[in-house]
């Protein structure tokens, strides 16, 4: 079912990825229904106990004996979404003061919350993986850990929202859709909820910029400079080629990842072509045309010195990122002392008058 | 620095008629507070749901299906291992 | 002297500039859950202010819209309490000034939603209930930050002390608005003396009592607020967006 229901010319992107999802969720819960047949005795064997379960398409859940290296694969992965959902909130959330009407900025104030959400969501369910959120949000300030490059580029106007909503959301929905098929259960089921919301998302960032592009010269001049910015850094988000990705064969195996980081970025090519259309804005690619005998455009390939350069911290706004995380958390240190130190005197008083 | 303030497990009745359903798990340091982060992160605010917040400490589980070697000596405590987010009763498309 | 149209401008001016301020916490806040809980509380400030200076522009008459009247007024013009438009501080000033303002919001609004005027009546109808979780949520945190360390007793006083004299002006008559302000100050000193005492925090003497929002004599910081808030719909006159 994946490739070839693209949304209608004139539909806003998300509704064909939303079926996806709808459909994810309806392959979980038969899969889930399904009796595996002769299951090799997980008291005898347990990694074909695991392969076993993984083969018939159903869960891996919590308290199932799982792989070490799947176990580090699953929590480098979720923390890294993670961590992406928690320092995505900024290049957003620095137009939200100076949002041009006050229904915009309603809008953005709600989305930039739902980031906050699907980072508590994703920390949740990496915890069930026997790691703390504490030590997650550790490992990404001392800068072990990774958030998704694309964060480290500045919002300069305020079509770069908008573009944010179509391009990188987008890019973000088509990665993360096959994930709601994820062999691990609170991953999955995690990611079931969070589609549903980007693709809220994902429609009003066009939605912004289509009223850009049908507004005055300024703002359309405004747009078509912010897709000029983020086209390519958004087809980066895919991560390296095939030929070049180190965790992929694996993952695959295990039904973590379920496309490659190619096949997602051709898919994504795919759809955004027609969308720009709609929008009357140009994706700044000479070499953007269809093959007809692939069935699917040819593109110009990203700049992945470039996005290894800011992977390895040397992008726009890594420093100011980091920076202005490690800020918040620090600022917020005596409040969440005050709040422990007010429970455990709560807890205290309350055995008081129980003794 | 803190220590990382208790995990909570939230259930919600999305509408009159149907269960409480295990909708996701938070951290807060008390009963209150988690019961105030629940209804912001996961009923975002609507109206007339109910719910609940469990001390996931205060939670014994078994769950014969899922085989633990890995978390072998906690095995009955359901607290490491939140089963998250379900489907809300009866709903196709949201 | 218009009464409701004054009226309904200034109870939506104190909306909006709360939540501009208040969404300067997102991705902020002291813990992520509380950055969900406070853009929440601004989001709902928002919604209040959207619906009554859209109503006060149609009491106008002159064809002004929630935008047009967000956007387009300086802050000589703009008729909030000074409570709202002082810088954010610490999270202990932001509790404060939240604590006072949904103090004074909820019997507001419940009056509001009481009183002659259909559309104010509806509006606090819906609002009063916003506030009363806004209410709630800074209570919980005055006890939290008041009873927690010394540090956060601290700073809880120091919050109080600094936001208090602001509160006065909420209480002034208003000449011609469908509610007088200066019968909610029963319920206002309900609402916030009993969660002082159980924060252990002193309420301040009464003495300074600063004022003139109402009439459109600010602080110096709202001048700046408004710079911010209105810099990109003013570089593009007449644009939709």
């Amino acid at each position: 079912m994946y490739g070839n229901d693209f949304p209608a010319p004139d539909d806003a992107p998300g509704g064909g990825l939303l079926g996806e999802v709808a459909a994810a969720e309806a392959a979980l819960r038969e899969a889930a229904a399904r009796r595996r047949g002769r299951a090799p005795d997980p008291d005898t064997d347990l990694e074909a106990y695991f392969a076993d379960v993984i083969d018939a398409d159903q869960k891996i859940e919590p308290r199932d004996w799982m792989p070490e290296a799947y176990r580090k694969t699953l929590i480098r992965q979720i923390a890294q979404h993670a961590h992406s959902e928690i320092i995505g909130m900024q290049p957003e959330g620095n137009w939200i003061s100076r949002a041009p009407s006050l229904k915009r900025k309603a809008i953005l104030l709600a989305k930039v919350q739902d980031e906050a959400g699907h980072g508590l969501y994703l920390y949740a369910a990496a915890e069930t993986l026997g790691i703390s959120r504490d030590e997650l949000v550790r490992l990404l300030l001392d800068g072990r850990q990774k958030y998704s490059s694309i964060f480290n580029y500045p919002t300069l106007t305020w079509a770069d929202v908008g573009v944010i909503g179509w391009l990188v959301d987008g890019a973000a929905i088509v990665n993360q859709v096959p994930l709601c098929r994820c062999s691990y259960g609170p991953y999955a089921r995690a990611m079931i909820r969070v589609c549903k919301e980007e693709s809220f998302h994902q429609r009003q960032g066009y939605e912004i910029l289509h009223v850009l592009a049908h507004g005055t010269p300024d703002q359309k001049a405004m747009a078509q400079d912010a897709v000029d910015r983020w086209w390519y850094p958004s087809l980066a988000m895919f991560g390296p080629p095939d030929g070049d990705s180190t965790h992929s064969a694996q993952s695959m195996a295990w039904k973590i990842k379920r496309f490659s980081n190619d096949e997602l970025r051709q898919r994504f090519v795919d759809m955004c072509v027609q969308q720009a259309e709609i929008l009357g804005l140009t994706l700044p690619d000479p070499a953007l045309r269809w093959n007809d005998e692939r069935q699917a455009y040819d593109y110009t390939q990203p700049d992945y010195d470039e996005l290894m350069r800011v992977i390895k911290g040397q992008g726009p706004c890594n420093r100011q990122r980091m920076e202005h995380r490690r800020h918040a958390h620090a600022d917020g240190a005596w409040v969440r002392e005050a709040a422990t130190a007010y429970a455990a005197n709560q807890a205290e008083k309350k055995e008081k008058v129980a003794a | 620095m803190t220590e990382q303030s208790p995990l909570w497990e939230v259930f919600v009745r999305a509408r009159r008629g149907l269960a409480h359903t295990h909708v996701g798990s938070l951290h807060a340091p008390d009963a209150e507070l988690a019961l105030r982060n629940a209804r912001d992160l996961y009923t975002r605010r609507q109206e007339g749901v109910s719910i609940w917040v469990v001390s996931a400490g205060a939670i014994t589980a078994s769950s014969p299906d899922e085989k633990d070697a890995f978390f072998d000596p906690a095995a009955d405590k359901v607290y490491r291992h939140p089963t998250f987010y379900e489907v809300p009763d009866g709903v196709a498309h949201l | 002297m218009n009464g409701p149209f004054d009226f309904a401008l200034a109870l939506g001016d104190d909306a909006l500039i709360a939540a501009q301020r208040l969404g300067d916490w997102t991705s902020r806040a002291p813990e992520m859950e509380e950055d969900v809980a406070l853009t929440n509380i601004a989001l709902d400030q928002l919604g209040a202010a959207r619906l009554l200076l859209t109503y006060a522009g149609e009491l106008e008459g002159a064809g002004r819209d929630e935008d047009a009247l967000a956007y387009l007024r300086d802050d000589r013009e703009f008729r909030n309490c000074l409570l709202v438009e002082l810088p954010n501080g610490d999270f202990a000033v932001t509790v404060a000034k939240l604590f006072f303002l949904s103090a004074y919001q909820l019997p507001l609004y419940a009056a509001l939603a009481g009183c002659g005027d259909e559309r104010l009546a509806a509006i606090g109808a819906k609002a009063r209930k916003e506030s009363a979780y806004h209410l709630d949520h800074a209570s919980l945190w005055v006890r939290r930050l008041g009873d927690g360390t010394a540090e956060s007793h601290r700073r809880m006083q120091a919050a109080v002390d600094q936001v208090w004299p602001y509160v006065h002006e909420l209480f002034a008559p208003f000449p011609g608005a469908p509610v007088d302000p200066t019968t909610l100050r029963a319920a206002f000193d309900a609402a916030v003396d009993p969660v002082l005492a159980e924060a252990t925090l002193a309420r301040p003497a009464d003495g300074w009592a600063p004022a003139g929002g109402r009439d459109g004599l600010h602080t110096e910081h709202l001048s700046y607020l408004l710079t911010e808030m209105q810099v990109l719909h003013r570089a593009h006159p007449g644009a939709q967006w």
